[in-house]
């Protein structure tokens, strides 16, 4: 059931071949297994581990090194409060332990209903904004206990799915271009499209403004 | 690699480095923690490992190099040496850096060496000491996680104690090639950790528990059993496969608790597999035999050895003045130390009056070829042109060759694999040569370079064979072209020849073996034969025609009567299959079986049952109960791993010592004693007082052992062992003996359990040969060389010429076997810790051959053959070729229940229960 489908594991394979070496496609294929399920499921990591030839430990092992990627599953919404100094000083704690309270969960956990699951995160990067925090990498803040409140309710109300994706890790791969890349492949399509914003859709990328209330 | 004879520290090529104000010369590239060690200057080190790729993660070895700007600090196992480098390894910055570095590892460790099976002999425990701070500033509570987890079968992991040097990943993964333990998280959050559903279940796990340089891996065979302090050690030869590892086998309170493996370069290079490692918890197994026993009404009872050997010397009189031919037959003696094996051969020739004795239990090879082909070593065959394997699976028969190939293939060697079916090494197989089971010969006839071009052989495109031909031909083109690949080593061919399958017989490996020979007389061939100590036991003349030394019976019969004082039999003996042939028939007075299992091991279980019924008289010397015991008239209960001295010799031909360290249980012998007891009841004298005088007496006949004396055996150039033949001229070098470190992790300079461990050889009941290297020599011995002209060594015997197999008939699979490591032998079902890993017996076919049967994966299914029939699991492989069926051994069916000995392969037809 947690395996990858049929429309990743062709894309998968596209991926693999734009890499000299086989394995070079691991972090992509996690992205794009992690699009499908919200997480890494034990059936996909197997599947990147035959379609790359390592086996399961060294997908597991990479995987569990980077914050992004959920080897145990995760809400709807994934909220990261950066704690970091800017938005330290900013009163980060106090949010977080707002957080904490407000959605009933501790850091690491997930809502009952499987909406939220609460981070507590080094640096974003948005210390213009701070307190910040990110949701399936979309920034917010700064962010007061109101704020936050509002936040939450409007990601549980669906208002914000236009700016949120479901599982927004992809967007990432999205805008490095790995994901598009293939479509050099067929005639006539040129590097043009390489560039081009968007692509299929998850468009954005972290840190864009749009998405700052 | 680091070696201590600093061979190749050419003079052209070296450059000069200093390290700590002395200079050193150095070959360009080398590691300057290597150089340095050479120099007898240590570098404290934990990641760093001789056998393994250098990856400076640990930085416990920083020191401090110049370089164009000055002196900076630099990772002694990632640094290579530069002409002119200066190098100071305990500079004031140098120790400020490794001091810290250790401060560092020491935050997050739970000094617990008090209850740690590592304290004593613990590299951080060590270097702690000798390199540093003595305090910690660090006050704070240490971490606390759940311990020990079991990440494999026979590996527990102490998280709070990793260092996170990745010894053990590394070592999985490049050496053994399956990575199934990585880091997972990170920071101070990392842990060593398997994929939750595929435990760390490695042939080769138990090498990562030796080299962790905490105490974070243990093995549940070690677990709480000993303090280094108190064992006691030997360095000895394992001798579960032919392979011949060297190890020391360490001891506490009498009893083994512990094989480590040692760094004899060209064997095993520190590496054990996991059955040779645990596999010594057999030796104190309760099933062990300790006592004679005599059947009396029907049962086994215990009796004197003087009342055994008197029935055992009553039957076998009567035995020999039978009419019969062959009266008398021994089977086995692979499980024996060579001296043991030659003093059976002995009796049996000169005494018993038979010819009849094999070690082999018809799943080798004629002795013939293998002792006649002219044989490679193990490094000739790392440092082919091109290695054809011809043999089974080698990871599951011969598990430390199979790293060492797998290593050369993976820097330079071209593999070019001969096999029905897919082995662990077809992945780094330049060439696979797919044939049909039991076409081998047909196959190689087409790759020898005369043959006709553009024509497919035994299954096997044209396009493949010409690839094979051009890489065993070594094409002059392809040798320029090859990048330096192939013209930087490679001198000429190395054959891996054994059985690849038991379903077949094994003429057509002999017939592609004799073919090899002739069409490319300058390869060699490395015997991929299994079994203990086989290889000594056919160079000791356990085999039908086949006298010790390597001779002929015909050629070596003057010689040996002579030597031996008793007329040998004339007339060519029975093997195996055709002594239970005989025995079956009623024709066989009598079956000495030498620590053999016919009912378990030979291919025919049939045949084996029919003949140990219907043998005059079965006598069954070893060392655990078995099922052919059961059977047995008379059990002679005799020594076995670690508890006799002697030699033995490997696939190379490279004969290393055997030492003592335990006891043998209960009123055991060593088995050449019974031989030498038994002949004397008989009114004979085998001439034979010792195991030293044996190994003398072997060096003084046996022709391809000329000169292998117990003071060579001793000496420090046979450490790791002396191949023989012996090149002519050969005086063995009698300089000092030099302490080896055991293993290369090991800190030297620190007084860690070597030196505070018992001596080498401590606890030997009998001295080994070569004791007397420092004092006296050996007691001068009555005897004299035979006056007649020494005979000569085997040669390979001429292709025969062979007809096809058989055609399949439509309804039909051919069967191919293949071993298993840890199929269900005495070694595996009698050792507590490798017992539970016996896996179990599988059939795999082509999914398309299963789904037109209607099985699916998983499914159990009923094989027949023309011999018997057997239910197991069914399992669909791609990669199979359609109408090839493959039998993985192990527990819950036997592919000996369908197996016709006779026969030049087997089909099995498939059917739905």
């Amino acid at each position: 059931m947690g395996h990858l489908g049929e429309e990743q594991l062709e894309r998968a394979r596209r991926l693999i071949a734009l890499y000299p070496e086989r394995r070079s496609a691991l972090i992509p294929l996690c992205h794009l297994a992690q699009a499908q399920h919200g997480w890494l499921t034990p059936e996909a990591i197997e599947d990147i581990a035959g379609l790359l030839g390592i086996t399961p430990a060294e997908v597991q092992g990479t995987a569990s090194f980077y914050d992004m990627l959920h080897t145990e599953p995760v809400g709807r919404h994934v909220v990261a409060v950066c704690t970091n100094i800017a938005c330290m000083l900013a009163g980060a704690y106090e949010l977080l332990e707002h957080a904490e309270a407000h959605l009933g969960v501790h850091v690491g956990q997930t809502t009952e209903d499987g909406e939220f699951t609460l981070e507590e995160s080094e640096c974003l990067a948005g210390c213009d904004i701070a307190p910040c925090a990110q949701v399936n990498h979309r920034f917010f803040g700064p962010l007061d206990e109101a704020g936050f409140d509002a936040l939450v309710a409007e990601l549980r109300a669906g208002t914000l799915s236009e700016v949120v994706p479901p599982h927004g890790v992809l967007c990432r791969v999205e805008r490095a271009v790995g994901l598009l890349a293939h479509r050099q492949e067929g005639p006539g399509d040129g590097a043009a499209e390489e560039g081009g914003a968007g692509g299929e859709g998850l468009g954005g990328g972290p840190g864009g403004g749009g998405a700052r209330p | 690699m680091s070696d201590p004879s600093a061979a190749g520290v050419g003079e052209k090529a070296a450059v000069q480095v200093s390290i700590d104000g002395s200079l050193v010369s150095a070959r360009p590239g080398e590691l300057i923690i290597e150089v340095a060690e050479r120099a007898g200057v240590y570098i404290p080190r934990f990641c760093y490992h001789p056998h393994m790729e250098p990856v400076g993660m640990c930085r416990m070895c920083l020191v401090e190099v110049s370089g164009p700007r000055g002196f900076s600090l630099q990772p002694a196992c990632f640094t290579r040496v530069a002409e002119g480098q200066e190098i100071l390894t305990r500079s004031a910055p140098a120790r400020k850096a490794q001091e810290g570095v250790l401060e560092f590892l020491l935050l997050n460790h739970p000094l617990d060496c008090p209850v740690c099976d590592k304290g004593g002999e613990c590299p951080l425990q060590d270097q702690a000491l000798s390199h540093g701070p003595g305090e910690s500033r660090f006050l704070e509570e240490k971490r606390h996680w759940a311990k020990p987890i079991e990440i494999g079968p026979l590996v527990y992991l102490d998280r709070e104690r990793c260092i996170q040097c990745a010894r053990c990943t590394r070592f999985a993964e490049e050496v053994a090639g399956e990575a199934q333990i990585d880091f997972l998280g990170r920071g101070d959050h990392i842990e060593v950790a398997p994929f939750t559903s595929v435990p760390f279940g490695s042939y080769f796990s138990g090498n990562t528990v030796q080299i962790c340089p905490v105490g974070a891996l243990t093995s549940p065979a070690y677990r709480f059993k000993a303090r280094p302090w108190d064992l006691e050690q030997v360095e000895t030869t394992c001798t579960t496969c032919a392979l011949g590892c060297r190890m020391v086998a360490q001891s506490s309170a009498g009893a083994l608790v512990r094989n480590l493996g040692v760094d004899c370069v060209p064997v095993n290079q520190s590496w054990l597999c996991d059955k040779g490692r645990y596999g010594f918890e057999a030796v104190a197994s309760p099933a062990r035999l300790t006592t004679p026993l005599v059947r009396h009404e029907g049962e086994l009872v215990p009796a004197s050895w003087h009342d055994a050997i008197g029935v055992l010397a009553d039957e076998a009189r009567r035995a020999r003045s039978s009419a019969r031919g062959s009266a008398i037959g021994v089977i086995g003696g692979a499980r024996l130390s060579n001296e043991d094996a030659y003093a059976w051969s002995k009796l049996a020739r000169a005494v018993l009056g038979t010819d009849s004795l094999d070690a082999q239990l018809g799943d080798g090879l004629p002795a013939e070829l293998v002792l006649g082909l002219p044989r490679a070593t193990i490094d000739e065959a790392c440092s082919a042109r091109a290695v054809l394997l011809l043999a089974g699976d080698l990871r599951e028969e011969l598990p430390v060759l199979y790293l060492r190939l797998r290593a050369a293939a993976r820097s330079r060697v071209a593999l070019v694999e001969c096999s029905p079916v897919p082995t662990s090494l077809s992945p780094l197989a330049e060439v696979l040569l797919r044939h049909r089971p039991g076409e081998v010969a047909q196959l190689v006839a087409a790759l020898a370079p005369g043959a006709q071009a553009q024509s497919e052989a035994a299954g096997v495109g044209a396009a493949e064979i010409e690839a094979a031909r051009a890489l065993l031909a070594g094409a002059p083109g392809g040798e320029e072209a090859g990048e330096g690949r192939h013209s930087l080593h490679g001198a000429g061919v190395v054959v891996v020849l054994g059985r690849q399958s038991t379903a077949e017989s094994a003429a057509a490996v002999a017939e592609s073996a004799a073919l090899l020979h002739e069409a490319l007389p300058d390869a060699r061939f490395l015997p991929a034969l299994c079994r203990g100590n086989v290889l000594g036991a056919l160079d000791m003349g356990l085999s039908p025609g086949v006298l010790p030394g390597r001779v002929a019976l015909g050629e070596g019969r003057e010689w040996y009567s002579r030597a031996w004082g008793a007329e040998l039999p004339a007339a060519r003996g029975l093997d195996t299959e055709g002594m239970l042939r005989a025995a079956a028939a009623g024709e066989l007075e009598m079956l000495l079986l030498l620590g053999a299992d016919p009912l378990q091991d030979f291919p025919d279980r049939r045949l084996a049952r029919e003949a140990l019924e219907g043998v005059g008289f079965l006598v069954s010397v070893g060392t655990h109960a078995d099922a052919s015991c059961e059977l047995a008239d008379l059990v002679l209960p005799v020594a076995g791993d670690a508890e006799r001295a002697g030699t033995t010799t490997n696939v190379e031909g490279r004969v290393s010592r055997l030492a003592q360290k335990v006891v043998p249980p209960g009123r055991a012998w060593p088995a050449w004693v019974v031989a030498a007891e038994l002949a004397r009841r008989l009114g004979s004298d085998l001439g034979l007082d010792g195991v030293e005088g044996i190994t003398e007496e072997i060096s003084r006949l046996a022709p391809a052992y000329r000169g292998l004396d117990p003071v060579l055996l001793g000496s420090p150039a046979a450490r790791d062992g002396v191949v023989v033949p012996l090149p002519p001229g050969h005086v063995p070098s009698r300089g000092p003996a030099v302490p080896r470190r055991i293993d290369p992790v090991a800190t030297p300079g620190i007084a860690s359990v070597e030196e505070q461990g018992a001596p080498m050889r401590a606890g030997a009941a009998e001295p080994p040969a070569g004791e007397h290297l420092d004092g006296a020599s050996p007691a001068p011995r009555r005897f004299e060389e035979p006056a007649v002209d020494r005979p000569p060594v085997l040669s390979a015997p001429p292709p025969l010429g062979l007809p096809a197999p058989p055609r399949l008939d439509a309804y039909s699979q051919r069967l191919v076997v293949r071993r298993r490591l840890y199929e269900g032998g005495t070694l595996v079902s009698k050792s507590p810790s490798l017992a539970p890993l016996e896996p179990r017996a599988e059939l795999s076919a082509h999914p398309a051959e299963l789904a037109r049967l209607g099985l699916g994966d998983g499914d159990r299914a009923r094989v027949r053959s023309a011999r018997g029939e057997l239910v197991v699991p069914v399992a669909a492989d791609e990669h199979l070729e359609r109408g090839v069926v493959v039998l993985s051994a192990g527990s819950g069916g036997s592919a000996s229940e369908l197996i016709d000995a006779s026969a030049a392969v087997n089909d099995v037809r498939l059917e739905t229960l």
